[in-house]
């Protein structure tokens, strides 16, 4: 079912089969059997998964299906009780959350954490890596940090003029509105100058008007050479910018492939609308769980491998 | 013979450090010719009711020559004073008969009953035999079960406070550092009425212990609706609570001392009491009170927690305040209820506290840190945790004397606390946390 | 009433050496809560950390001065806070709350304990180990100097001089680290630790710096105090110090370079203030000894202060001065 590395650029997922933990062509993420639990709860328990390098990967799910829980796991803000993941092909297992951002992987959170008594222009500055004024020592002595400090600065700039924000800078990130503070957050996260850019919920809380300049910032992302992976419950949001969709739920992962196609997906109906819709916290539930991940392929619509 | 019994009081206060009882040298009698007299007296100093000193009457000495022959003996009289009459000068040794002293108190720890002396002619020759107070036993387990069982009659008392203090963090977040001077007040009003009296009627210290309690309710009820529901009303963030509660810590600690003075005094009622043996252990019957009353209040509590509505809505609420608020709980009245428990509770905890010691200005902030012990070993924001804490700090401060000089027994629980958030941060009994 | 006295008294309060004390351990406090948001109710620790480092290496170890100052600047306090810090600041705020306030407590009935007499003197503390200091004075010691209403003893004012000096350096020091990406990362961790983690810095290894760096401010304030007495004792570490620095710091303002010194200053000219009125009053039954006598006065000192912190905790949590948006202890 593997489908070969296909070398056609325009869409690299083209070949990819449409099930869940299905392998692709250049993967930029890989987790493997990650499972976690709170009490007696399987939050998360998913068995195989890979990022597309390159492309708008959207994890789709309904209320409680462990997509932030996953998020974390993934970005090593909580640990798994079993299971791995690799970026870049580095294992992250005992990788501190803050060392797994410098390895160029950077993520936003649900509710967003916007500095809200520091101005824009610190918010923006705090993203970038390698400083050489955050060692304590060199940070008594200004003239070693001052050029590179001047630099980030330049480059903040850059980026909240094209994130529309520019006539911000001097404002405490507190006074944005919610949506502000989405942008503001996905800018901060450009300035670690990540490969891949991890969204939770980029579009949560925000007013129509900024959605779509939401959407076409998350796009120029990719344009830009980033992965991006982000989490999202509404489905027209998916349609419009993703390239590949991943839906989670009850834990697991019970479809994959694109998003013009994953909502006839009869798994993905089911977890949005069916059985599991009264009865949402029966996680330990095991054979139901596999029920759904075994019907997933099948209901494939249409077999595209070659 | 109320002497004895309020010295006993002393001895099993949980928290007294070593106190001194001294025997000393009296000059009763010159002598006239060859012989001469050795003396002393046995005393506690200022351990009386009246604040006077205790004497020992009865106690008996037993004076032998270097050849180690009995020469004389002597019993002290009603003001503890003993003299022996001995043949000559020369080297002798006193030994005290420790089963003649009353129940509590021995020889002082490191001393020998035994002691020598060289005797002059002419004039008094005046002994001191240092006294202290009794070690329970001689045996080291029996002296474990001892300390175990005065640990667990302290972990209870800790556990009763605390509950409140766990309860009020799992409900509303607040860490109140103010809760210790529940405790102070609470044995303070006790005090009151049992020994100042309200108009000239004093009230026994059980019915004290009842208005006591029932005031605490109301204070605590009565800090909620003034003070923490509008702060919370206000929106303001749990950390500027935490510190308007420390500042009200201090306020009322010092009100209290303004009022009470910087003396600790006793209870008017239950210092005249012989203890009862229980084998491997004994206790006064006031102690056995504060074990049975506790252990009773603290299933009550348990089982109101368990079985009755209020009870399962505090759980709830201090388990998830939201989605306890999004079912349909009444959040600011089952706070209102915690409040009013946990003051209550509170201020029965000082008045056994209060019973165990001195009642003085510091004792409830002294036993704040206990607390915080205790809540933070079983787990913040939860009633049994807290209770289960508290008891092995309390074990684990009296058990503590065995390998630390007592004065240091509370820093061996507080040692203990850091370990436990080192290993095991949730707290023995709490539920590891879901982040993000 | 002699007003003259009284006057002499808060001035002497605002630049005399407990508000410099007060100053350097609210300084502290302030690179901890103000721009890190660790809750450390334990400074008096440190500061005792500063106190015993000098006292224990110049008497019991019999060694130079200088080395005590040393010792009691950077080995004890920087120990102290490794201990405080390393099982605590992974975990959550009020956690380390409770830690440093039973720590302080620990150390002190540890200093207290007889038991190590011979070594830390117990409650009696050591004292006479600054003669070093004294030596440097370019003042006679027994001469008092006059500035308007306020005069000091040689030695005294040679404490003053040097303190309000220290006081100068540590605000310049501190002052270029809280506007450095250094300082930006711990404002970062205050407001929102994950933010910060998710943007590749290490919260933990941050806070760790912050408990140290201030630690070793309040070991100063400590050290200061231990110099300007003469003698180190257990019961000058108690709660209510680590209480007093904490209305130093939110009375001129968190967060803020100068807050804690302003804070420091008011406090001390406050409390010296009613201090010297209460007692003038009690002397001279204005107050007649029924309400209150000479000894209750420090009692209504500890009241007042409570009651401010209080208040101030509820209605001015960004401090007298204080800017709201700025800085409050609101919104956390």
């Amino acid at each position: 079912m593997t489908a070969d590395a296909s070398a056609d650029m325009t869409d690299p997922l083209a070949d990819v089969a449409w099930e869940p933990g299905v392998a692709k062509p250049d993967p930029i993420l890989v987790a493997d059997n990650i499972t976690r639990q709170f009490g007696g709860l399987k939050a998360v328990d998913v068995d195989h998964l890979e990022i597309q390098r390159g492309v708008i990967t959207a994890l789709i799910g309904p209320n409680g299906a462990g997509k932030t829980t996953f998020f974390n796991l993934m970005s090593n803000f909580d640990s798994p009780d079993t299971g791995t993941q690799t970026f870049n092909g580095k294992d992250l297992t005992n990788t501190p959350a803050h060392k797994v951002a410098n390895l160029g992987m950077v993520r936003t959170f649900q509710l967003t954490k916007a500095l809200s008594k520091m101005t824009v222009m610190d918010n923006m500055k705090l993203g970038a890596v390698g400083q050489k004024g955050e060692s304590f020592w060199r940070a008594l002595l200004p003239f070693t940090w001052r050029s590179q400090e001047k630099g980030i600065e330049t480059r903040a700039a850059a980026l909240l003029e094209r994130f529309k924000m520019a006539h911000m800078t001097d404002e405490f990130a507190g006074t944005l509105s919610g949506g502000q503070r989405k942008l503001l957050e996905m800018a901060r996260a450009l300035m670690v100058e990540p490969e891949l850019v991890m969204l939770d919920e980029p579009m949560a809380g925000v007013n129509p008007a900024l959605t779509q300049s939401l959407l076409e910032h998350v796009t120029q992302l990719k344009d830009e050479g980033m992965t991006v992976l982000f989490v999202e419950h509404d489905m027209d949001m998916v349609q419009e910018i993703s390239d590949w969709v991943v839906v989670m739920a009850e834990g697991r992962i019970i479809a994959e492939g694109p998003p013009a196609t994953i909502g006839e997906n009869q798994a993905v109906v089911d977890a949005y609308l069916g059985a599991h819709h009264d009865a949402p916290l029966e996680w330990e539930d095991e054979t139901d769980g596999d029920d759904v991940t075994s019907a997933a392929p099948a209901d494939g619509s249409s077999e595209e491998s070659s | 013979m109320p002497g004895r019994t309020s010295l006993l009081r002393r001895l099993f206060a949980s928290f007294a450090l070593f106190f001194i009882v001294a025997g000393e040298p009296i000059g009763l009698l010159a002598a006239q010719d060859d012989s001469t007299t050795v003396s002393g007296r046995f005393r506690s100093r200022g351990t009386a009711d009246d604040g006077g000193d205790e004497l020992f009457e009865g106690v008996s000495v037993v004076v032998t020559d270097a050849s180690g022959a009995e020469v004389a003996t002597a019993v002290s009289n009603a003001d503890g004073e003993w003299v022996a009459v001995l043949p000559g000068a020369g080297d002798y040794v006193v030994t005290l008969d420790e089963s003649t002293l009353p129940e509590g108190v021995a020889v002082r720890e490191g001393t020998d009953p035994a002691t020598p002396i060289t005797a002059n002619v002419g004039r008094d020759n005046p002994v001191i035999i240092p006294l202290g107070e009794r070690v329970a036993s001689d045996s080291g387990s029996i002296k474990m079960v001892q300390l175990f069982v005065d640990g667990l009659k302290l972990g209870l008392i800790i556990g009763m406070t605390a509950i409140g203090l766990s309860l009020i963090f799992g409900t509303t977040g607040l860490v109140n550092f103010a809760h210790g001077e529940m405790v102070t007040f609470g044995a303070m009003v006790a005090f009151l009425f049992n020994v100042t009296g309200i108009f000239g009627f004093k009230l026994t210290l059980i019915l004290a212990a009842i208005v006591s309690t029932l005031l605490c309710g109301v204070a605590g009820g009565l800090f909620n609706q003034l003070i923490w529901k509008r702060l919370r009303d206000r929106g303001s963030s749990l950390i500027s609570m935490l510190v308007v509660s420390i500042g009200l810590s201090i306020l009322f600690r010092y009100v209290l001392l303004y009022f009470f003075g910087g003396r600790g005094r006793p209870y008017r009622n239950y210092q005249i009491q012989k203890v009862i043996d229980f084998g491997p252990f004994s206790l006064p019957p006031k102690d056995v009170v504060i074990v049975v009353v506790s252990l009773t209040i603290l299933v009550t509590v348990g089982l109101l927690l368990q079985k009755t509505r209020i009870g399962k809505a505090m759980r709830a609420v201090s388990d998830n305040r939201d989605l306890a608020e999004s079912s349909g709980i009444d959040v600011e009245g089952v706070v209102r209820y915690v409040w009013i428990a946990g003051g209550a509770l509170a201020g029965l905890g000082g008045v056994l506290f209060g019973l165990t010691e001195d009642i003085g200005w510091e004792m409830g902030f002294r036993l704040l840190l206990l607390m915080f012990a205790g809540v933070t070993l079983g787990g913040l924001g939860t009633a049994y945790g807290a209770l289960f804490g508290s008891l092995i700090v309390g074990v684990l401060i009296q058990m503590s004397t065995l390998v630390v000089p007592s004065d240091m027994k509370n820093v061996g629980a507080l040692l203990a606390l850091v370990v436990i958030l080192l290993v095991r941060p949730q707290g023995l009994l709490g539920k590891s946390e879901r982040v993000g | 009433m002699d007003w003259g006295s009284i006057l002499e008294n808060t001035l002497r309060g605002f630049v005399g050496e407990q508000a410099i004390y007060f100053a350097l351990a609210a300084i502290g406090l302030n690179i901890h809560f103000g721009y890190t948001g660790l809750l450390n109710f334990g400074q008096a620790v440190f500061m005792a950390a500063g106190a015993y480092g000098l006292a224990l290496t110049v008497v019991y170890a019999e060694q130079s001065f200088w080395l005590g100052i040393f010792v009691g600047l950077f080995v004890f306090p920087v120990i102290m806070a490794l201990i405080l810090g390393v099982p605590t600041l992974r975990l959550r705020a009020d956690y380390l709350a409770i830690v440093t306030i039973a720590a302080a407590e620990i150390v002190r009935l540890f200093l207290r304990s007889p038991k190590w007499d011979s070594v830390t003197g117990s409650s009696d503390g050591l004292g006479q180990y600054a003669d070093t200091f004294y030596e440097f004075s370019p003042f006679e010691p027994r001469t008092r100097y006059g500035f308007g209403p306020l005069n000091f003893l040689g030695n005294q004012l040679w404490v003053v001089i040097i303190g309000w000096i220290v006081v100068a350096i540590v605000l310049v020091i501190v002052a270029t680290l809280v506007r450095s990406p250094w300082g930006r990362v711990l404002k970062a961790i205050r407001e929102d630790e994950d933010a910060a983690r998710s943007l590749g810095k290490n919260a933990y290894f941050y806070k760790m710096q912050a408990l140290i760096l201030g630690g070793v401010i309040g070991a100063a304030g400590g050290l200061m105090r231990a110099i300007g007495t003469q003698s180190a004792q257990p019961d000058n570490f108690i709660t209510d110090v680590t209480f007093l620095a904490w209305v130093a710091l939110i009375l001129g303002g968190a967060a803020r370079v100068f807050g804690p010194v302003i804070g420091a200053m008011i406090l001390w000219g406050v409390l010296s203030f009613t201090d010297t009125f209460l007692r003038q009053a009690v002397d001279q039954d204005i107050i007649p000894t029924s309400i209150m006598e000479g000894t209750q006065v420090g009692q209504v000192r500890f009241m007042l202060i409570g009651f401010s912190l209080a208040l101030l905790a509820a209605f001015r949590p960004q401090g007298i001065f204080g800017n709201r948006d700025e800085m409050a202890l609101d919104d956390r």
